[in-house]
């Protein structure tokens, strides 16, 4: 079975099991173009962290998006996240770090060879992904009764419990009619008072709309790359079941579960960002 | 290690997998306390600090980035000094216009 370009030196010989033994089968297979199975293993991992750093760029985008308005519409997105249910959202948190916890147990399990217990973890990360998606339908149907989807059925009323304003005179600008001609924009006022002036008027919920498109946005785009995740999880458990990869597949299972603690962390910062910081005014 | 292993043969016990669970849920426990806690200007940086801790902590261990060969700690770190880019020059960008007034306000 030795290739004409052997040129992994015989030190290492000592330590691999001789082909047609058992422990020779249950190695992963050594593909003709790597030199050995450390890098193939580094060459796959490489390979998912790449596309790992394209994924930061793309949710990335968002997430400054997201803090340029909040830092512009400052006040209105503190009434628009005042929607959101903080409670489900940090059950949903737990559930993924749950899942990560049964990914990274499915990756040990596949290092040391047991074919049952990856499958069992396996099915628990997607369940509790699952579970995810599900309470982010159960918060996606609660916004849509409240008239909180953009573009769909969208009417602002104020935050719930009431609107929120800095001063009397604040209330009383806020309280004029809305010029339905005139959108808010980006302002270089010359005074802070000009400023908050500007900042108070009345809008028709233009800028708390804002808000919602960027909210639906980020955690739509998180939800399909959790759907992607748990499909390919269902494969990789599949297949696993079937005993189909050499080596009990740990390298595929481990680039697996990069993908999905990605997906994790990204939920880590789109919590706090979407649900938390908004609680007291600035 | 061998430059061209992609990590060392460390397998993570079950028990350092649940202590780096348990100190992610007492992370969660503690960014949802200091947002109910009204921290004025420093809101957003503690809530930030903390999530950054979360996810260092996922790309180290779960991620097993510690136990690996640098180039995928190279790999890994690149990714977030692009967003780091992105997002501080165009920051800067916008506050260099006085097109934001953030603190304080």
């Amino acid at each position: 079975m030795s290739t004409s370009i052997a040129t992994h030196d015989h030190a290492h010989a000592h330590e691999q099991p001789s082909p047609g033994t058992p422990e020779y089968d249950a190695q992963p297979l050594l593909l003709h173009q790597f030199a050995d199975r450390g890098q193939q293993k580094l060459s796959s991992i490489l390979a998912m962290w790449a596309f790992l750093a394209t994924e930061v760029m793309f949710f990335g985008g968002l997430i400054l998006a997201f803090i340029i308005y909040r830092a512009l519409y400052h006040k209105d997105f503190v009434d628009a996240a005042r929607h959101l249910s903080i409670a489900w959202g940090g059950f949903n948190t737990v559930v993924l770090l749950g899942s990560s916890l049964t990914m990274a147990m499915a990756v040990r399990a596949s290092q040391l060879g047991e074919r049952k217990q990856l499958v069992r973890y396996l099915i628990m990360t997607m369940g509790l992904g699952t579970i995810f998606l599900g309470v982010k339908g159960i918060e996606w149907t609660t916004d849509y009764k409240h008239h909180l989807v953009p573009g769909f059925n969208f009417h602002w009323e104020g935050p719930p419990g009431g609107a929120h304003h800095d001063s009397p005179a604040a209330a009383e600008v806020a309280a004029a009619p809305a010029d339905p001609l005139e959108t808010p924009g980006l302002v270089n006022p010359e005074t802070e008072a000009d400023y908050n002036k500007e900042y108070a008027r009345a809008d028709n919920g233009q800028r708390a709309q804002m808000f919602f498109v960027l909210y639906f946005f980020m955690t739509g785009l998180h939800g399909i790359h959790m759907i992607i995740g748990i499909g390919v999880v269902g494969v990789m458990c599949w297949l696993s079941w079937r005993g189909w990869m050499s080596g009990c597949g740990a390298t595929q299972i481990e680039v697996t579960g990069l993908y999905w603690h990605f997906v994790d962390i990204v939920w880590v910062f789109l919590y706090p960002l979407l649900y938390l910081i908004n609680i007291h005014y600035p | 290690m061998n430059t061209t292993e992609a990590h060392d043969q460390h397998i993570m016990s079950v028990r350092a997998n649940l202590m780096v669970f348990g100190i992610l849920l007492g992370l969660m426990a503690l960014t949802v306390l200091m947002a109910l806690i009204d921290l004025g200007p420093l809101g957003v940086p503690v809530a930030m600090a903390i999530a950054t801790a979360k996810a260092v902590l996922i790309l180290l261990y779960f991620m097993h980035v510690k136990f690996s060969n640098p180039l995928v700690w190279l790999f890994s770190a690149a990714a977030f000094v692009w967003l780091f880019v992105l997002v501080s020059i165009t920051l800067c960008d916008y506050l260099s216009r006085d097109w934001l007034t953030i603190l304080g306000k």
